[in-house]
């Protein structure tokens, strides 16, 4: 059983264990407006919390993603190269970016809970 | 600017009733998508017809005898040559040959429309004022609605059956059910249709009356862009500004026969050298090769790594399903087909110069 933490950059991450799938919110992805490219992390990749690991472009503009939690990059989401638009239709299921085994658990229990991240999304 | 000092237009509560995400642009609070999403406002544009609400933009009209020689004297379009109800893209220069905005001009009965930018209009209409003889009356108690598309011309003769019979760069006026309009078969686009300059007590009506024919959606200042783009139309401010000179910006067309020979506007010295012994750089279309976009302030490098320039507008054209931009390189990277590289996010990826429009002109000539 998983549990679900968010960023105040409106990413979303699910810690099974020690491995985290992270990815962007529904509410990040009605922002962006449609998804036209996506740019994940090479697999073997080490990031520290914050460091820049994937890139999300929509019809507006481009975004960053940045790591919820230290930690190695263990599996990427090459589908949504051919797919971007899975961003929009899926955001917080198959539209995942990136697997990272993480580091420091405690980096994980210090993100948003959904009644946190709900109220952030409304402040 | 607070987004209370914003301006209206007269179909903001039109937009804001069809459910428009609204956003600053140029002083006024204009929409920049509808629900229907930037990507399908844009392919339905190109497929069917969609409608434009563009008036933030300066409707001007000229008056006097001279008119058209009078502006001349700021542009370097050949106006004298326009017969009646004929229409020309031109642009103001400066001294130093730089573009102070860029326009379009109908002429009419004992005079001239004209159309520009709404960032620019308050400065052209000084300008204006100082420079010409002309009577000078800016029709602020106009909108302007643009019909673009496919389906603009079934869209519009239903209303207005004379519509149908302007070709490509015309203009007259026309009732419009009812409406006392002045209607141009252009656009921004690359596709066939008009803009329509309709009183403002009227154009809340007449958007619903277009609004209301089949295959007609409200389009967004998103799907604008997009479109603009992918036909390889400038964009004051981003691909043409002070700075550029209408050569370098590979506008040398509209730039008629006997302005050459004659010159007698701003910067015709250095503009007309130019046109006889080139530019050290030039706009040119740019196809990354990719799935990346190169947006705005993009480097372009050569091959070897050497920078060569920068994007001027960039993104992803829906109809191309592909990134596609435009900017200045150095004139021996500009024939169409040359191999540069565009550094995104650091990465030098490959890429081409090629040649505009993207897509293929729909104008009805």
């Amino acid at each position: 059983m998983s549990e679900r933490r968010y960023t105040e950059d409106h990413e979303w991450i699910d810690l099974d264990g020690e491995i985290g799938t992270v990815g962007i919110t529904d509410f990040a992805q009605e922002q962006l407006g449609e998804v036209v490219f996506v740019e994940v992390p090479d697999v073997g990749k080490t990031v520290s919390k914050g460091d820049e690991t994937a890139v999300v472009e929509s019809v507006k503009a481009a975004s960053e993603l940045y790591a919820p939690c230290a930690g190695e990059v263990v599996e990427a989401n090459d589908a949504l190269a051919d797919t971007p638009d899975l961003v929009n239709s899926d955001p917080e299921g198959a539209a995942w970016f990136y697997k990272i085994k993480i580091s420091d658990k405690a980096e994980f229990d210090a993100l948003m809970d959904a009644d946190a991240y709900k109220a952030h999304t409304e402040a | 600017m607070a987004d209370t000092d914003l301006l209206k237009t007269p179909l903001y509560d039109l937009h804001v009733e069809l459910g428009a995400k609204m956003v600053p642009f140029a002083g006024y609070d204009m929409p920049v998508q509808y629900p229907m999403g930037v990507k399908a406002e844009h392919l339905h544009t190109r497929t069917k017809a969609g409608l434009f609400d563009v008036s933030h933009m300066g409707q001007v009209k000229l008056t006097g005898p001279d008119a058209a020689r009078d502006l001349e004297r700021l542009v370097p379009g050949d106006l004298d040559g326009l017969g009646h109800g004929q229409m020309r893209y031109s642009m103001f220069t400066n001294e130093a040959g730089g573009i102070l905005d860029d326009l379009m001009v109908c002429r009419i009965e004992n005079g001239l429309m004209v159309v520009v930018n709404a960032a620019c209009k308050a400065a052209d209409i000084r300008h204006m004022r100082a420079h010409l003889s002309s009577d000078i009356e800016v029709l602020e108690d106009r909108a302007l609605i643009a019909l673009q598309g496919p389906g603009a011309e079934m869209a519009l003769s239903a209303l207005a059956p004379a519509a149908a019979a302007l070709t490509f760069m015309t203009g007259m006026e026309m009732d419009i059910d009812g409406a006392a309009c002045f209607v141009t078969r252009s656009g921004y686009t690359g596709e066939d249709g008009y803009e329509i300059s309709v009183p403002t007590d009227q154009a809340e009506a007449l958007a619903r009356k277009l609004l209301a024919q089949n295959d007609v959606e409200a389009i967004g200042l998103g799907a604008r862009d997009s479109l603009r783009l992918e036909a390889g139309l400038c964009l004051y401010g981003h691909d043409i500004d002070e700075t550029t000179t209408p050569v370098e910006a590979a506008l040398t067309w509209s730039i008629g026969k006997r302005r050459r020979a004659e010159g007698g506007f701003p910067g015709a010295d250095i503009i007309l050298k130019q046109i006889a012994e080139g530019t050290a750089r030039k706009r040119v279309g740019i196809l990354p090769e990719g799935r990346a976009p190169a947006r705005e302030g993009t480097e372009i490098q050569a091959p070897d790594g050497t920078t060569i320039g920068s994007i001027t507008s960039g993104g992803f054209g829906p109809s191309l399903e592909a990134p596609v931009a435009m900017g200045y390189v150095t004139s021996e990277h500009a024939a169409a087909g040359s191999a540069v590289n565009v550094v995104v996010r650091g990465k030098a990826l490959p890429a081409r110069t090629a040649k505009m429009p993207f897509v293929p002109n729909g104008y009805k000539r």
